[in-house]
């Protein structure tokens, strides 16, 4: 309590607490605080790279370490062994990554919450069993098992959801008897199924979604068109904020960012659709990689342009302010864990796709890691409010790159595991020397 | 020495007419313990009140009666002379009421812009409309002279404490409050943060907002209050123009809950010191 009988008395003592959170330096008015300006608001390109430059110092990096680490790894295994980039490589690796990065997907909805689901992997096993008893045993049409299959998962998000919502439990603890219970179901549908604990799979759609390719011409249309829809969404966006009074990214930046999406677009495009055949001729770029851009784009503008995205981000990082904002957070959070399971169902299909069958020894548990540490490796934060769909893309990428290159190279799978620690604690210790810099500029 | 007026009329300089917002009889108990008992306020529109007392007084208690969050046991409440009860913030909010509390409620990694508009996002076509919330921000910064922001896209995570009441008090503006809660705003700033957040709630007044404003520190007080009231015990010993006290008296109800020259009027603990005396 603060009773002056002067009034010189006053400042002093009433700065001598501190809100939590923030160090002194913050709350110490007499210092200019130093203020980081997002690189979106520079009109000049000089103004814009110190505005990056400054955002980088303070932490917030964005992809640049996870995309520079992959570019190094490309360029590790690509000495090692020119066989890494050579197009039947480049192919597998993206079709191997593909689960990866789904999985990392599923897990950002709820990474971003603040919460973790450990059943990704057995419940994406769930979802191409789902899938595989559906078309294979009952005959219907890919589309319907598709359909049941991904509905059936996101009711299992859906359930640890209202598991953690109502009870409140921790949704650590929740999806762990969820890995376990799910691990069980899996064995029982399988075995269930009565042909030998596996179930093939014969419907031609769900095989070509990994083992089909687009035709050349089509590779080349669809990556033009996704780099044009790129260049327009964004140079429209930036003028109708200039036209509105508000400062907008240079058009430089904007240029660059196509172009250089354009290089890797043209580089994908070229290598996927070089023969990689052995016997007779083979080329294209497979369709997974729409399946995964399909997922990718849908869910990115979910989080960034709808409020449901945007009450993500509010309650990963303060749910009593979202609260008393007026934000449901059961509502909220349930459709988090419910686009989870669904995310995680699609997941499932792509790789029961890629071995052909799904069988009672899928191992869920190693894929849950891999689900995590593609968000992780990303850039999402494991404490809430921090995370985007591309994170997963790139983190599953580069995870797909140790997995692939390590066996490129002939190590064996005791050194992938190793490595891919060894990456996930570089991720996350960068990601925490960031923060660190962040609270003590 | 003459004491405050305040309680039943209201007949500060400038609160001529209707208070904004009344209390009567306004009583809270939790259990058998007396948090507030039989306290009567008016809050006349575009003044700043500054709510004072000891830690315990009911301070707490009485603007969450009035933010919706406790119902009051006992008592009436009157926007614009009308009863009303507010049983939830949202009827607080409904009302033109907004609270301001001292954790802020922020969240740090959203930006300025993201926070000002939490759970009232601006949309066109079911989809968020950036730049309407972005120009919208912007303006009412400017508007609460709040120019020290450099970008209204800067995550409210880099930001100095001052900088984050000012946030804070954009929202409750943005949403049209008419009355402005707030609690303990200068605490925990440094010396020309307060001088800041004090400015804000000048602003705040000049445009016709009532402030009720918590403070432990009666030289804020004293630069920025129109009005004073004092709680001691749960009861309201003294309210009424700030012109009527100086920081002695105030120290004296604020700690004895009476003036030391009118002991003998007074008796025991939560002694009434006011004009119905």
């Amino acid at each position: 309590m603060v009773l002056p009988d002067s009034p010189a008395a006053s400042g002093s003592d009433a700065s001598s607490t501190d809100i939590p959170g923030m160090s002194a330096a913050e709350t110490d008015g007499d210092m200019p605080v130093p203020v980081v300006a997002a690189p979106e608001l520079s009109n000049s390109l000089g103004e814009y790279i110190r505005a990056w430059g400054k955002r980088i110092r303070s932490g917030e990096s964005g992809v640049l370490p996870v995309l520079g680490g992959l570019i190094l790894l490309v360029i590790f295994f690509q000495a090692k062994d020119s066989v890494f980039l050579s197009a039947g490589n480049v192919v597998n690796l993206l079709v191997q990554g593909s689960v990866f990065v789904m999985l990392g997907m599923a897990e950002i909805w709820v990474l971003v919450l603040g919460e973790i689901d450990l059943s990704v992997g057995y419940v994406a096993g769930i979802g191409g069993t789902v899938a595989a008893i559906m078309s294979t045993t009952h005959n219907l049409p890919w589309w319907v098992a598709v359909i049941i299959a991904m509905l059936t998962t996101a009711a299992i998000g859906a359930v640890w959801g209202t598991l953690v919502i109502r009870l409140r439990l921790p949704s650590f603890v929740v999806t762990l008897a969820g890995l376990l219970g799910m691990e069980g179901v899996l064995l029982y549908l399988v075995n269930a199924n009565g042909t030998g604990g596996t179930i093939r799979i014969t419907d031609n759609v769900l095989l070509d979604v990994t083992a089909g390719n687009l035709s050349p011409v089509a590779g080349w249309i669809l990556m033009v068109a996704t780099v044009a829809v790129f260049a327009a969404v964004t140079i429209l966006r930036d003028r109708h904020r200039r036209v509105s009074g508000l400062v907008a990214p240079p058009l430089a930046v904007t240029l660059l960012k196509v172009g250089v999406m354009a290089a890797a677009g043209v580089a994908l495009v070229l290598i996927c659709n070089t023969d990689r055949g052995v016997l007779v001729p083979l080329r294209g770029v497979p369709y997974v990689v729409l399946v995964v851009l399909f997922f990718l784009a849908v869910w990115t503008f979910l989080l960034s342009r709808t409020r449901f995205g945007r009450y993500l981000y509010a309650i990963g990082n303060n749910a009593e302010a979202a609260r008393r904002a007026g934000i449901s957070l059961g509502w909220n959070r349930l459709w988090a864990f419910t686009l989870t399971g669904l995310t995680a169902g699609a997941a499932g299909i792509v790789y029961a796709s890629r071995l052909g069958s799904i069988s009672n020894n899928i191992d869920g548990g190693t894929l849950v890691l891999y689900a995590v540490a593609s968000a992780v490796i990303g850039g999402a934060s494991l404490f809430g409010g921090r995370g985007k769909m591309v994170y997963a893309l790139l983190g599953g990428l580069v995870i797909a790159t140790i997995y692939n290159g390590m066996g490129l190279i002939g190590l064996a799978a005791s050194y992938q595991y190793m490595v891919t620690a060894l990456v996930l604690l570089a991720a996350v210790t960068i990601d925490s020397l960031a923060r660190r810099g962040r609270t003590s500029s | 020495m003459s004491l405050a007026t305040g309680q039943g009329g209201a007949v500060g300089p400038g609160a001529e007419g209707q208070p904004l917002l009344s209390l009567r009889g306004l009583s809270k108990n939790f259990g058998p313990v007396q948090a507030l008992s039989d306290v009567d306020l008016d809050i006349p529109p575009g003044q700043i009140t500054a709510l004072v007392g000891d830690n315990g007084a009911g301070k707490s208690t009485l603007i969450k009666s009035i933010a919706g969050i406790w119902a009051p046991s006992a008592g009436q409440i009157s926007w614009e002379g009308r009863p009303v009860s507010i049983r939830t913030p949202k009827e607080a909010d409904h009302l033109g009421i907004a609270t301001v509390y001292q954790d802020l409620a922020l969240c740090d990694n959203l930006d300025i812009v993201q926070n000002i508009f939490l759970g009232h996002e601006a949309l066109s076509h079911r989809l968020l409309d950036e730049t309407r919330m972005e120009l919208t921000a912007k303006k009412t910064l400017a508007d609460l002279s709040v120019t020290t922001v450099s970008s209204v896209r800067q995550p409210v995570g880099s930001l100095s404490g001052g900088q984050r009441q000012s946030v804070a008090v954009a929202r409750a503006v943005m949403r049209d409050a008419r009355l402005v809660i707030m609690d303990e705003p200068t605490a925990a700033l440094g010396v020309s943060q307060t001088g800041q957040v004090l400015e804000l709630i000048r602003t705040l007044g000049q445009r016709g907002i009532a402030v009720i404003v918590i403070s432990h520190n009666l030289n804020d007080v004293f630069s920025v209050a129109d009005r004073l009231a004092v709680l001691y015990l749960g009861r309201m010993v003294s309210s009424g123009p700030i012109a009527d006290y100086d920081p002695q008296r105030a120290v004296e109800l604020i700690t004895t809950g009476r003036v030391s020259g009118d002991q003998p009027t007074a008796p025991e603990s939560g002694a009434v010191a006011d004009g119905r005396v």
